[in-house]
Parts: structure tokens; sequence; C-alpha cells
């Protein structure tokens, strides 16, 4: 348990001690009110969805700001930054280590989805369904802690891969493509539609966007049972992937050879 | 000799942006997925027929982006790689060695423009019908070397800063937004347009917009090389007085 908790609070504060709370704020509230923005006012011009379309897709979609970028870094930045060798000679359990760096990140992830809906409340006169703001909040938990799943991957994989963060780029800005983000899955060629719905977030949002309209809870009951399950496969993908590579790098002495 | 100093690194910059893989990302798969996001938003609701409207302005987002990183992250590159210092204490002056540098990464914008307009062709159908295409060739160019103007002034102004780079991620969205690269600047609030009269991807779009579909892009492309200019002489000036400050606390080389 402490190493669960500890290890992963330390690896989250390391992640951010370079960075004065003013670049955090820039960063990781700043740029996602602006895509909020951006793409409801595209949006507007476009006429195909409401406000609401869009404010709940990349309300729900910045979280994964953190979950992509935070996670791939609290994992392959440790290979970076020379600290993976000691890190995987400890003795400590790996489940607690890789999940421990989890839980940050899934809170961070909160905050800024938290915030991009509260700013679109404020800015874009966003008002959900009466009465959906705790549904609401679980359809953010589940869908956050998802992306960070994803996240996870794309870090262990930075444990062998040479640049992780233009994977991590990519898969983000894909998201916002074949998620349902911004285009309806309706609208997009089949197999866009197919690769999003094998994604973290697509199920998310569309129950949030049900939740947002009125629905109830149990309305949506199985569309995130199906998001969780998509984040429990990729974490589970992403653990076994961890130990893949850390038996690999020891066997061939290239835990941190680029 | 400037000239040739001009050449040689903006050769050198343009080169070694394209070997990088981040650069890729940013000039040409970025633009491609926001113009692809754009295109099908477009199509599906009631602005069908506006797609090369659409491609322009992802690619000149592209070209936006790769300004923004690549000068805003240059400075800080060179301060990670030790050569900030070589860079200022070499006889020319300072501006006259960043300034090929930030034309260069405004220049691998170009990709983005190439990229978006064959995406639409080729998957979207989109005709690629200019009206006055001698007009477009002057005015990319010269939207390009403004934006590389526009880059030395944010190189100016981030070389005291050692965790500048992370306001380019800031920066990013609300410039495509007060520029009107891809939203017309009439659905914004009335005070965003003023901002984006000081910019340049603001004419350099309006330029290139009158150059494709009709209309006198030259007024749009006066403008452009006016700014230009004014932001080579704001940089030098600011260039000047951060390398004085920099030197006098000695912080060029802090990381």
């Amino acid at each position: 348990m402490r190493v669960f908790f500890v290890g992963g609070g330390i690896s989250y504060r390391a992640l951010f001690n370079w960075i004065q709370p003013g670049m955090y704020v820039a960063t990781m509230l700043g740029s996602p009110l602006f895509q909020i923005l951006f793409f409801t006012y595209l949006g507007r011009y476009a006429g195909s969805q409401d406000d609401a379309f869009y404010i709940v897709g990349n309300a729900m979609q910045v979280a994964a700001m953190a979950g992509i970028y935070g996670m791939t870094m609290g994992i392959a930045n440790e290979r970076q930054y020379g600290t993976l060798q000691p890190l995987l000679a400890t003795p400590a359990n790996r489940l607690a280590i890789f999940s421990g760096r989890a839980l940050p990140f899934i809170a961070n992830g909160i905050a800024v989805s938290v915030f991009g809906f509260a700013v679109s409340w404020l800015l874009l006169d966003f008002r959900p369904a009466e009465g959906s703001v705790p549904a609401l909040a679980v359809a953010i938990v589940i869908t956050t802690s998802s992306c960070v799943a994803l996240g996870m991957l794309i870090g262990s994989i930075g444990l062998r891969a040479r640049d992780v963060f233009f994977g991590a780029n990519l898969v983000y800005f894909l998201m916002l493509l074949v998620c349902g983000v911004n285009v309806a899955l309706d609208d997009l060629p089949g197999w866009l539609a197919a690769i999003g719905r094998c994604l973290p977030l697509t199920h998310g949002i569309e129950a949030a966007r049900e939740i947002a309209s009125g629905a109830a809870l149990g309305d949506v009951a199985g569309l995130l049972g199906t998001e969780a399950l998509i984040g429990l496969a990729y974490a589970t993908a992403a653990y076994v992937l961890f130990r893949v590579f850390e038996a690999e790098g020891r066997r061939r002495a290239s835990l941190e050879t680029y | 000799m400037t000239a040739r100093l001009f050449w040689m690194g903006w050769l050198f910059h343009v080169k070694t942006l394209t070997n990088s893989l981040f650069f890729v990302l940013v000039s040409v798969l970025q633009p491609i997925i926001f113009a692809s996001i754009a295109f099908f938003m477009v199509e599906s609701g009631n602005q069908a027929g506006t797609l090369l409207y659409v491609a322009l302005g992802a690619g000149l987002m592209g070209i936006w982006s790769a300004t923004l990183f690549g000068s805003g992250g240059a400075i800080q590159w060179q301060r990670w790689q030790g050569t900030l210092e070589l860079l200022v204490g070499a006889p020319p002056p300072f501006v006259a060695v960043l300034l090929p540098l930030t034309v260069a990464t405004s220049t691998i914008g170009i990709y983005s423009v190439v990229a978006t307009l064959a995406w639409g062709r080729l998957f979207f159908g989109m005709p690629l019908d200019f009206a006055h295409p001698l007009q477009l060739a002057v005015a990319l160019p010269t939207t390009v070397l403004s934006l590389g103007m526009l880059g030395l002034l944010l190189a100016s102004t981030f070389v005291l800063y050692r965790n500048a780079n992370a306001f380019s991620n800031l920066l990013e969205y609300p410039v495509w937004l007060a520029t009107g690269l891809l939203v017309p600047l009439t659905l914004l609030p009335g005070w965003v347009a003023p901002i984006g009269w000081v910019l340049s991807p603001t004419w350099g779009m309006r330029a290139i917009r009158q150059a494709a579909f009709g209309g006198n892009a030259w007024p749009e492309i006066a403008l452009c090389v006016g700014l230009g200019i004014a932001y080579v002489a704001l940089g030098a000036l600011a260039l000047r007085n951060f390398e004085r400050l920099a030197r006098s606390r000695a912080t060029l080389s802090l990381t």
C-alpha cells in the first residue's frame, strides 16, 4: 500500500517539480479551455450539432491530456531520466509500483474534466439536465480511468520504443477524430468508427452526452460498463507489456538502451 | 555575408526540423487530423462545399503550430544542447543567427498546406480550383515569411524564460481562433477581432483565401509584409535587451 500511494505520489510530483504553478495552469487548464472553445465555435460554424455535443465531447476528452501524456511520462520518463534500473532493482511489488502511478493522473484528469465542464457552464451557457451532475461525475471517473489505462499502455511501450512521445501525441490527436469527440460516429467511415469503439473515451462520451441530456445512470450502465471493460483490458495489456519488457530488459541488459 | 548566413542557417534548420518526428507530427499529421475533423463536421452540417476553405485553414493552423513550437522550443533546445551560448557569443548579431531558424520553422509549415490540400483532394474529392494562382504563389510564401518573423518575436520573448515552451501549449488554440483560420471571426465576440489584426496569420489567411476564391489579395499581402517588418524590428529590439539581461543575470544557459 505504501509503494502504491507514496510511490505514485512521488512519481507525480517528480513530473511536475520542474514546472511552476503558472505553467501547470497554462498547460493543464488553459489549453483544455481553449480546445473546448475552439471546437464549440467550429461546431457553430459547421452547424452539424448543438453546443452541448462539442462541450461534453471535449470536456471529457481533455482528461486524456493528463491520462495519456502524464501517464506516458510517468512510466517512460523512468527510462529517459535513468531511474528505471534502480526502480526495478528494488524488491517492491511491481503491480503496486505500476498501478500506484495511475492514481494521481486519474485525479488530475478528473480535475481537468470538471474544470472543462465548469468553464463551459460559465462561458458557453452549458446547462446539463437537472440532477445529472452525480451521474456525470461517475462517467467522468470511469472515462478518465480508461484514458489513464491507455496512457499506461503507451508508457509501457516507452520502456522499449525510442520516441514514445510521438505515439502519445498521435494517439491524443487521433482520439479527437475517432472517439466521437467532435464528429458523431455515424458521420465517420465505418472503419474509423470501429477503431474509435475499441478505444477508451468513445463509450464514456456517449454515456456523458445521454446523461447531460437527461438520462439516468441506469440507462447508460451498459455504455459505462463497456468503457470500464475497455479500460481494464488496456490496463491489463499495459501491465503485461511492462513485465515482458522488464524481463526482456534484464535478459538482454538493455533496460536503458535506446 | 548576411544573405549567406541566412541561407545556410535556413537550409540547415529546415533539414534538421524535417528529420524530427515531432515536427512531422506537428506539420503533417496533426493538420491532417484537424482537417479531417473539420471536413467531417462541415460535410455533416450546413457548410457543405467549403472543403477548400477548411483545407487552407487547417494548413495554416499547421504553419502556426510549427512556428509556435519551433520558435518557442528552439531556444530551449539550444539550451539543452549547450549551443545557446555559442550562438549568442558568435560574431554576427544574435538576431541574424536566430531569424533563419524561426523562418525555417514556419517554412516546414508549408508541408501542412500541401498535406491538407492533398488529403482533401484524395480522400474527400475536394476540387483544387484556385481563382488567382499567381496571387496564391505570392501570398503563401509571404505568409510563411511573416510567420517566421513573428516567430522571431516569440523567440525573443521566450529567451529569458526557462519554461517558456509550456506557453506554446497555451497559445496554439487561441491564435487559431483569433486569426479566423477555421472559425469566421464574425462568430466570435467582437473584442477578439482586434487581437487578430496585429497577428500576421489573420492577413495571410485572408490573402490566401482571396487568391483561392477570387478577390484582391494584394492589400492583405502588403499588410503581411508590413507586420513582418514590424515583428523583426520589435524582435531585434527585444532580443538585444533580453540578451543583455541574460548576460548580466547569467541566466542564459540555465535549464
